[in-house]
C-alpha cells in the first residue's frame, strides 16, 4: 500500500506542472477520466473525475471507484459497493413534514439479494443506523463514521415550506453529507457485514428510530452520559505501557487543532467568494448603465461588453464558491468529526483498561479477605472467599483479553483510518485545485473576447 | 514598526514612473514638462518633489525642483476656481488627500497581534501590508502628478502666475489649511451654489450643444458615481479572498510540517500552490483597483468639474438675461441707461467668452475621456489575461 502512495504523489504533480492553455493537447487527458499519458503507468488512478456540471445544483461525486480499489481487492479489501443518495422529496406538511431521500445501492456482493436496489429513507433513519452501529462497535475499538449533524433551524425552514435558495442549499448540503456518510460506512469491512446496515440499505420498510430526536428522553440521556464520560476521562490516570498509543493520541490532538483552523479559513473564503460574486454582479449592472449613458458609440459598446464579461465572471465566482464549499470545506468538517470519533475510541480503550484495573484491585481485596478468613478460621467464609476469588480471576482474565483486543482493533483501525484519510485528502484537494485551474481557463476565454472590443474604441 | 516606512527611500523607481498618467492621456511638449520625481512619507504628511523642465522665458532656470505638500496643491486648485478669468474652463479636479489611516491601522493591529500567529504567517502579512501601504503611496503620488500635468497641458492655465510660483518658489508657500471659520464659509458657499444650480438649470438653453451636454453630464456623473462605488466594493472583496488564501496556505503549511510522511509533503506542496494563487489574486485585485476603480473615481471628479463649468456658464447666461431686462427697464424709465448698457455689455462679453471656451473644453473632455477609458480597459484586459495565464508551475 505504501508503494501506491509514493507513485501517487509523483504522478499528481507531473500533471499539475503542465501549463494548460485552451488549446493545449494536455488539456484533454486532464479533463477526461482516463489515466493521463503524462503519468508513468505503474499505478493509474482516476483522480480526475468529470467536470462539475455548472447548471445543476449538485455536489460532486467524491468517491469515484478508482483503479486503486480494484487493486486493493487483491489485498483482501473488497469495495464492490456503490451508494448514492438522491432525489430529496418533501413528504407531508407543516411541522410534521420531512424530507425523504432515495438511497440507491449498486453491488456485486453476494450478501445482498439483488445487485441494484433502492429504498426511501429519512434523516432520522440515518441517525438511527448510526446509533445502532455506534452502540455495537464503538466500545470495542471500531471507528464508526459519525452521521451528519442535525440542524433545527435548517429543517424548520424546509418544513415551513420556504422555497428559497437557502433551503434548497440546505437540502443539497444534507443530501451530499448523507451520501458521504453512507459511503464511508460501507467502506468499513466490519461494518459492511452488520445486519442493521444491510437492513437499512435493503428493506423497504424500516421501524422509525424515535430515540434520535434531540429533545427526546433518549437524547437527554445521551447528553448526560456524554458529560459523565467527560468527567470520568479526567480522573482516569492510565499507565500507558504502549508508547504507540500515547504518540497517536497526541498526533490526533494536533491534527484536530490544525484542521479546525484550516476549516475556519476555508469557511471565510467561501463567505468572501460569495460576497465577491454579489459585488461583481452589482458592478456589472452599474457598468451597463454607464455604457448606456455614454454617448461615444464605440466606448458605449465596450462598456456594455465589460458589463457582460463581469456578469459571466460573477457566474464563475459562484461556481467556485460552490466548489470551495462542497469539496474543501465539507471534507474538513467531515474529518473534524471523524477525529472526534477516533478520540472516542481511544477513550473507550481507557475505560476498558480502567475496568481491568478495577477487577485486579478487587481480586487483590478478595485474596486479602481469604487470607483473613484463613487466619480467623471460618471454613464457610473461606469457601465463599475462594468462590469469589475464582470469579474475579476470571474477570481479570476477561478484562485483560478485552483490553488486548481493543488495543489490537484500534491499531488496525487507526492504520485503516490513516490510509483512508490520505486518499480522501489527496483526491478531494486535487479535484479542488482542478476547479481553480478551470476557473482560470474560463477567465482567459472571457478576457480574450473582450480585448478586441476595448481596442476597437476609436 | 512604522519607523521603517518613515523617511523612506526613493519610492519611485524608474519602472514606477510608468504609473504616471495612468488615468489621463496627455501630450506633454517641451515648452513645459512637470512631474513628481520623488516623494517622502513622514508621520502624517507627504512631501512631493515637483520637478519642472521648461524652455519658457518666464522661469529663471530651465530645470528646477521644489518640495510641496498636499495643502499647497489645494491652494493652487482653489486659486483657479476663484479666478473669474478661468470661469470658462474645466478646472482640473484637485487630487484627494493622501489617506494612509486605514493602512496604518492595519499595520498597528498586526503588530499587536504578533504573538498570536506563527512567525511565518506574521512575516507574510507584514509583507502584504507593506505592499499595500506602498501601493496607496504610489497612487497618491500619481494623482498629484496628474493634476499638475493637466494644468501644464492646458494652453491658458499653464500661464497662470500662481502656477509658476507653485513650481518655482523654493520656499514654503505658507499656505495654511482652512480654519474652522473658513470651512464653515465654504460649506455655506456650497449650499448656495447647489441651490443656485437648481434655479439656474431650470433655464432652458437656446444652444442645442449645451443643452445636450447638460443632460448628458448629469446622467453620466451619477452613473459614474455608482459604478465607482460598486467597483470599489468588488475590488475589496477580491482582496479579502486573497487574504483568505494567505491564511489557508499557512494552515496547510502547518499541517505539512507535522512530520515527514507523504501526506505532509503533499500538504506542503499544496500550501505553496495556495501561496501562488494568493499572489495572483492580490495582483488581480490591485490591477482592477488601478485600471478600473481609479479610472472611474477620476472621471467622477472630472465630470463634476465639467458640470461646474456648465453651471458657471448658465449662471452667466442668467446674469446676461437679467442685465438685458435691467437695460430695458432703464431705457423705459430713461434712468441710468449708460450704467445699464455697460453692465449689459460686460455680461454679454463674459457669457460669450465662457460659451466659446466651454464648447472647446467639453469637446476636449470627451476626447480625453474616450482615450483614457480605451487605454485603461485595454490594459485591464491585458493584465487580467496575463494573470489568468500564470500556471501553477512548481
Amino acid at each position: 500500500a505504501e508503494v501506491v502512495l509514493d507513485d501517487d504523489r509523483e504522478d499528481l504533480f507531473a500533471e499539475a506542472t503542465e501549463e494548460v492553455s485552451l488549446d493545449s493537447p494536455e488539456r484533454e487527458p486532464i479533463l477526461s477520466s482516463e489515466p493521463s499519458p503524462a503519468v508513468t503507468p505503474v499505478t493509474p488512478t482516476t483522480l480526475i473525475a468529470p467536470r462539475i456540471e455548472s447548471k445543476s445544483l449538485s455536489a460532486p461525486v467524491i468517491f469515484d471507484r478508482s483503479r486503486e480499489e480494484i487493486e486493493e481487492e487483491a489485498n483482501g479489501d473488497v469495495f464492490d459497493i456503490e451508494i448514492g443518495v438522491s432525489d430529496p422529496e418533501k413528504v407531508g406538511d407543516g411541522m410534521n413534514a420531512y424530507m425523504a431521500y432515495r438511497v440507491t445501492t449498486k453491488t456485486s456482493l453476494s450478501m445482498f439479494s439483488k445487485s441494484e436496489f433502492s429504498v426511501k429513507r429519512r434523516f432520522s433513519d440515518f441517525l438511527g443506523l448510526h446509533s445502532k452501529l455506534a452502540s455495537k462497535y464503538l466500545h470495542v475499538g471500531y471507528i464508526v463514521p459519525p452521521a451528519p449533524e442535525k440542524s433545527i433551524v435548517g429543517m424548520t425552514k424546509v418544513k415551513v415550506g420556504k422555497e428559497d435558495s437557502s433551503s434548497t442549499e440546505f437540502v443539497e448540503k444534507r443530501r451530499a453529507a448523507l451520501e458521504r456518510y453512507l459511503q464511508r460506512t460501507v467502506k468499513h469491512p466490519t461494518l459492511l457485514q452488520d445486519p442493521d446496515l444491510r437492513q437499512f440499505l435493503e428493506s423497504s420498510e424500516l421501524p422509525r428510530a424515535v430515540n434520535t430526536q434531540a429533545l427526546s428522553g433518549a437524547g437527554i440521556l445521551r447528553m448526560v452520559n456524554k458529560a459523565a464520560d467527560a468527567v470520568n476521562k479526567m480522573t482516569i490516570k492510565m499507565n500507558e505501557s504502549d508508547a504507540w498509543f500515547e504518540e497517536k493520541q497526541q498526533q490526533f490532538e494536533n491534527l484536530d487543532q490544525q484542521l479546525r483552523k484550516l476549516h475556519a479559513s476555508v469557511e471565510a473564503l467561501v463567505c468572501h467568494r460569495k460576497e465577491l460574486s454579489a459585488n461583481t454582479a452589482a458592478f456589472a449592472k452599474s457598468a451597463a448603465m454607464l455604457g448606456n449613458s455614454e454617448d461615444h458609440t464605440a466606448l458605449s459598446r465596450a462598456l456594455s461588453q465589460l458589463a457582460e464579461v463581469e456578469e459571466k465572471i460573477d457566474q464563475l465566482h459562484q461556481e467556485q464558491a460552490f466548489a470551495d464549499f462542497y469539496m474543501f470545506s465539507e471534507l474538513l468538517s467531515d474529518y473534524i468529526r471523524l477525529i472526534a470519533a477516533v478520540k472516542g475510541v481511544f477513550d473507550h480503550r481507557m475505560k476498558c483498561w480502567q475496568k481491568w484495573e478495577d477487577a485486579q484491585i478487587t481480586l487483590l481485596k478478595k485474596r486479602e479477605t481469604e487470607a483473613k478468613m484463613m487466619v480467623a478460621n471460618k471454613p464457610d467464609k473461606i469457601q465463599q472467599a475462594k468462590n469469589e476469588i475464582r470469579e474475579w480471576e476470571a474477570k481479570v482474565q476477561q478484562g485483560e483479553r478485552d483490553f488486548e483486543q481493543i488495543s489490537k482493533t484500534i491499531r488496525k483501525e487507526v492504520g485503516r483510518f490513516e490510509k483512508e484519510r490520505v486518499k480522501d485528502f489527496k483526491t478531494v484537494i486535487i479535484k479542488y485545485l482542478e476547479s481553480l485551474v478551470q476557473t482560470q481557463q474560463q477567465l482567459i476565454k472571457y478576457w480574450e473576447a473582450f480585448l478586441p472590443e476595448a481596442k476597437a474604441i476609436a | 514598526m512604522m519607523e521603517g516606512l518613515d523617511d523612506g527611500p526613493d519610492f519611485l523607481s524608474e519602472e514606477d514612473r510608468g504609473l504616471k498618467a495612468i488615468n489621463v492621456d496627455l501630450q506633454s511638449d517641451a515648452a513645459l514638462q512637470v512631474d513628481i520625481s520623488d516623494a517622502l512619507s513622514e508621520r502624517d504628511k507627504v512631501k512631493f518633489t515637483v520637478h519642472t523642465k521648461s524652455s519658457l522665458p518666464n522661469f529663471k532656470q530651465n530645470e528646477f525642483s521644489v518640495v510641496r505638500q498636499h495643502e499647497e496643491f489645494i491652494w493652487l486648485h482653489d486659486s483657479f476656481i476663484e479666478n473669474e478669468d478661468y470661469a470658462g474652463y474645466i478646472i482640473p479636479p484637485a487630487p484627494p488627500r493622501p489617506d494612509f489611516d486605514a493602512s496604518r491601522e492595519k499595520l498597528q493591529k498586526l503588530g499587536e497581534g504578533e504573538g498570536s500567529m506563527t512567525k511565518e504567517e506574521f512575516t507574510k502579512m507584514k509583507q502584504e501590508l507593506e505592499a499595500e501601504y506602498l501601493a496607496i503611496f504610489k497612487k497618491t503620488v500619481a494623482m498629484h502628478e496628474v493634476f499638475l500635468c493637466r494644468v501644464a497641458a492646458h494652453p491658458i492655465l499653464r500661464k497662470d502666475l500662481n502656477f509658476h510660483v507653485f513650481l518655482e518658489y523654493n520656499q514654503d508657500l505658507s499656505v495654511r489649511g482652512k480654519n474652522k471659520k473658513e470651512k464653515l464659509e465654504d460649506f455655506f458657499k456650497n449650499m448656495v451654489k447647489s441651490a443656485d444650480g437648481v434655479i439656474v438649470s431650470g433655464v432652458k438653453d437656446v444652444d442645442d450643444f449645451f443643452e445636450h451636454e447638460r443632460t448628458f453630464l448629469l446622467e453620466y456623473h451619477n452613473r459614474v458615481k455608482d459604478a465607482s462605488a460598486k467597483s470599489d466594493r468588488m475590488t475589496r472583496s477580491h482582496k479579502s479572498a486573497a487574504d483568505d488564501y494567505n491564511r489557508i496556505g499557512s494552515s496547510l503549511y502547518a499541517l505539512g510540517t507535522q512530520d515527514s510522511t507523504d501526506i505532509c509533503k503533499f500538504f506542503l506542496k499544496v500550501s505553496e500552490l495556495f501561496d501562488k494563487t494568493r499572489k495572483i489574486e492580490a495582483r488581480v485585485s490591485a490591477d482592477e483597483d488601478l485600471k478600473l476603480s481609479d479610472l472611474l473615481k477620476y472621471y467622477l471628479r472630472e465630470s463634476q468639474a465639467a458640470k461646474d463649468l456648465l453651471y458657471r456658464r448658465s449662471r452667466s447666461l442668467v446674469d446676461y438675461e437679467n442685465a438685458n431686462k435691467a437695460l430695458d427697464k432703464a431705457r423705459a424709465k430713461n434712468k441710468d441707461v449708460l450704467q445699464a448698457e455697460t453692465s449689459q455689455q460686460l455680461c454679454c462679453q463674459k457669457f460669450e467668452k465662457i460659451s466659446e471656451s466651454a464648447k472647446q473644453e467639453l469637446i476636449d473632455f470627451k476626447t480625453r475621456r474616450v482615450a483614457a477609458f480605451r487605454k485603461n480597459l485595454v490594459e485591464l484586459a491585458e493584465l487580467e489575461l496575463k494573470h489568468a495565464k500564470v500556471s501553477f508551475v512548481t
